[in-house]
């Protein structure tokens, strides 16, 4: 392996987003005719990298060699001329064209006004698509096809465009076993032929299946880079991990009292199965695992935005019916979003409208808003959230991210909430205005409030939650109270094994 | 049972049906609306809307709008007709590159602030739409090109024909629609119109020049216009700074939405802007004949648009509803 020959040297890629840095100066080689992984937890860099070398984003700093001669690679159509394609985690496809058109569009060569030469392009569909195994008509348009059928495509496209190096982000994820193993034929045929492949994938037994060589990307770094075959599986995980516990946030010692939430059997095909948990007052129980694995949807289904198709869900010790979030509500559930800017802030409106957002009745109670009301519990709750800001007339979306998020907690706890649900919360705000959220979690724990915290970062799962339920593709894989939960451990359960879509 | 339900489900089919209903509820109460006699108004009453339908529909399906196009048309046309008023000598057939390359410029600066600037073609062309008839006052002082000083080879174009006794400016109509049907689907820039309207985000990822497909389709619809310029003071024997084009915009997206190009870009087909701009013809043509007053005739024609819209809407649900149940 040592004396392959080099596909790509990346030396010193860096990259910045707004003043961020999510890579530091990465070096990699490529072999040619090698499959390589790239591994690492959520945020580690990973689809930064490989969008680098797609030509999406442009490093900071930071030289790319292909076949020994520098190449700049400015735009997707240079990494296209160049052979590089990238078949992206999100199917990036136009739903309105064909499938047919989707796999060749934007394939280099004739001008504008050059013909569009159907029947080829029929044809070489058809031809990908028998590859893949996949019987679908190619020239039916694009949308109303599965994620996992908009994958294929996505990955005939790659197949079509001849390319050198095929970088796949996370192909697998909506695949079943058995497209899974069609790719992995495909993949291992077309290292043979001497081309380079990414793969990114979660899953680390698909990993030792397909791969030869693999990287580990943390925090934006470049860990390590080892033939699979020489380094085992607990070795990569405590690599992937690897940092310290951070210390910054305080135990919380409420009691924990009766049941607030109780939910049985609940299961969203396609999304969750089987999802059984309590919830008491005074608990905060930590919901982890990847991205992906189902933790929104559970969140989603549980405030009635997209509900359950079976299952149970007591709330207070009463069976309940949520179908819409207002019926959540009235129950005395709150959610707060991941998505902040597009399911949580009303952006272009003043703080204090988004404040009392979720309390209509209470600043109308004749049914007119009065502003004093309005006035008074959006005041009220600034003060209380120390949320920083010029005027509570301001567009909220003036506000950092951290005081954004604040002024949603803020919408949600004047609903006077039993059940708060908090996905993501410290996703993109500083760790400074971090510590006064985890203070405010505990603070509400000790009110009473059961509260159930989403989080991809495992330090603050450990340390906040008095029990952690770990999800990996759509199911509960581990339950892990407070005194035996360690990184390790909930990395394990986060892990999946099965190879078994979701 | 795949082929027979595209047929049926096909937006086109709908507007035919609508078409035809129409045509012979109207019938049923004017006889004479039913004759090759009506048949020619009808035409007559087309070839612009449909020339700039055309352009239109590739606009949108690109996901903009081009609101300016009533205003390229007054300025192309008045160019045109300066020419000819101060140049009678020059051979008429010229000002047809003329006024085309005039609309091309017009709309090159269109595209030009919604690629460089990044500006909502929405903003920009409603700009334009003012900016352009008040230059077209500028350069005419205000003043009206009389039927006197267009050539009358031009203004016969309205009325003698090649074959079949269809006049030139129909046939022209009909060019452009042939054209617009090949640009669509059979040219890579055609298929790039497509892709970039049905996903904006997706196109340059996937090597789409975004910034040169915008332009050409915002010089296109300028183009287009300048030709439905010169059409018009061949059609109506004069150009007027202030009425020539007006509201021309609104006639054209009204066809072009009945025909079923999405406001939200990436669907539309020339066949169905087509029969949108004979529906509307139609539509027009019926109207004096049933004699209602001109008065009320605004109100009529912008109602029979919002139903035309609503049955469409309706038939495509449940058209949408059983291709689902079926499984696809």
């Amino acid at each position: 392996m040592v004396d392959a020959p080099k596909l790509i040297e990346a030396r010193g890629i860096s990259k910045q987003f707004g003043g961020v840095e999510v890579l530091s100066d990465i070096d990699l080689d490529l072999h040619a005719g090698e499959i390589h992984a790239l591994i690492g937890e959520n945020g580690a860099g990973k689809s930064t990298f490989v969008k680098i070398l797609a030509g999406v984003h442009t490093p900071t700093r930071g030289s790319i060699k292909m076949n020994g001669d520098a190449v700049n690679v400015t735009s997707p159509i240079a990494a296209q001329e160049l052979g590089i394609a990238l078949i992206h985690q999100e199917p990036v496809s136009f739903p309105d064209l064909s499938v047919a058109e989707n796999i060749v569009m934007g394939r280099k060569g004739g001008g504008l006004l050059s013909r569009v030469p159907w029947a080829t392009i029929i044809a070489d569909a058809r031809r990908y698509m028998d590859m893949l195994g996949v019987s679908i008509d190619v020239t039916r348009p694009m949308h109303g096809l599965s994620i996992a059928n908009q994958q294929m495509v996505e990955i005939a496209r790659a197949l079509a465009s001849d390319s050198r190096l095929i970088i796949m982000d996370e192909p697998t994820a909506p695949l079943t076993p058995r497209e899974v193993d069609t790719l992995f034929a495909i993949a291992r045929q077309l290292r043979d032929e001497g081309r380079t492949i990414i793969f990114i994938s979660h899953r680390l037994e698909e990993v030792r299946m397909l791969c030869d060589r693999l990287t580990i990307f943390r925090d934006g770094s470049h860990i390590a880079t080892q033939t699979v075959a020489s380094i085992p599986e607990d070795e990569i995980i405590r690599l992937m991990i690897g940092r310290e516990l951070k210390k910054y946030m305080r135990k919380h010692t409420a009691s924990i009292g009766e049941t607030a939430l109780e939910v049985s059997g609940l299961t969203l095909p396609g999304a969750f199965e089987d999802i059984s948990f309590t919830l008491r007052k005074g608990e905060i129980m930590g919901l982890g695992g990847l991205v992906g694995a189902g933790r929104t949807d559970v969140a989603r289904a549980l405030f009635g935005i997209e509900p359950a198709k079976s299952g149970k869900i007591k709330v207070g010790g009463r069976d309940a019916k949520i179908q819409r979030p207002p019926d959540a509500i009235d129950l005395g559930l709150a959610f707060v979003p991941e998505d902040r800017a597009g399911h949580g802030i009303f952006g272009t409106l003043p703080v204090e409208h988004n404040i009392t957002a979720a309390i209509p009745g209470k600043i109308a109670p004749s049914g007119v808003i009065s502003r004093a009301l309005e006035r008074g519990f959006s005041r009220k709750s600034v003060d209380d959230l120390s949320i920083r800001l010029a005027s509570l007339n301001q567009p909220i979306v003036e506000l950092s991210g951290g005081n954004q998020q604040k002024a949603i907690l803020a919408r949600w706890l004047l609903t006077e909430p039993e059940v708060l649900i908090l996905d993501e919360p410290t996703r993109g705000i500083d760790i400074g205005v971090k510590a006064e959220f985890y203070d405010m979690i505990g603070d509400l724990a000790e009110a009473g409030r059961a509260i159930l915290l989403i989080s991809s970062e495992l330090p603050e799962l450990l340390s906040l939650c008095d029990r952690i339920l770990v999800m990996a593709e759509g199911r509960i894989t581990a339950e892990i109270p407070r005194d035996e939960a360690n990184q390790e451990k909930v990395m394990q359960a986060a892990v999946p094994r099965s190879g078994i879509a979701a | 049972m795949n082929l027979v339900r595209n047929i049926l489900f096909r937006r086109e089919a709908g507007i035919l049906v609508m078409i035809v209903l129409f045509c012979i509820a109207v019938g049923l109460y004017k006889p004479q609306f039913l004759t090759g006699q009506s048949l020619r108004i009808i035409l007559l009453l087309t070839p612009l809307i449909m020339i700039g339908a055309m352009a239109q529909m590739l606009v949108l399906v690109g996901r903009h709008v081009d609101l300016s196009i009533g205003s390229m048309l007054g300025f192309s046309a008045m160019v045109v007709g300066l020419m000819y008023r101060e140049f009678p000598d020059l051979w008429w057939v010229i000002g047809f590159p003329i006024a085309i390359a005039t609309g091309a410029v017009l709309g090159i600066f269109n595209g030009l602030l919604v690629t460089i600037f990044k500006l909502p073609s929405i903003i920009v062309t409603l700009g334009t739409l003012s900016l352009y008839r008040g230059l077209t006052f500028i350069i005419s002082d205000a003043r009206q090109i009389n039927r006197s000083d267009i050539p009358s080879e031009l203004k016969l174009m309205s009325r003698t024909s090649p074959v079949f006794d269809i006049p030139w400016i129909i046939l022209i109509a009909f060019g452009i629609a042939l054209m617009t049907y090949v640009i669509a689907r059979h040219t890579q820039l055609g298929r790039q119109i497509y892709a970039l309207g049905s996903n904006p985000e997706a196109a340059p990822l996937r090597g789409i020049d975004v910034t040169k497909v915008t332009l050409v389709v915002f010089a296109l619809s300028g183009a287009l216009s300048g030709l439905a310029g010169i059409l018009y003071a061949s059609r109506w024997g004069f150009v007027n700074p202030s009425n020539t084009g007006a509201g021309f915009e609104f006639q054209v997206i009204a066809a072009v939405v009945i025909g079923g190009v999405s406001i939200n870009g990436g669907v539309g087909t020339v066949m169905g802007t087509v029969l949108g701009v004979l529906l509307l013809g139609c539509v027009a043509a019926a109207l004096p004949l049933l004699g209602i007053p001109g008065s009320t005739q605004n109100a009529i024609y912008g109602s029979v648009i919002l139903i035309a819209l609503l049955i469409d809407r309706s038939v495509r649900q449940r058209g949408a509803a059983s291709i689902s149940r079926g499984g696809a």
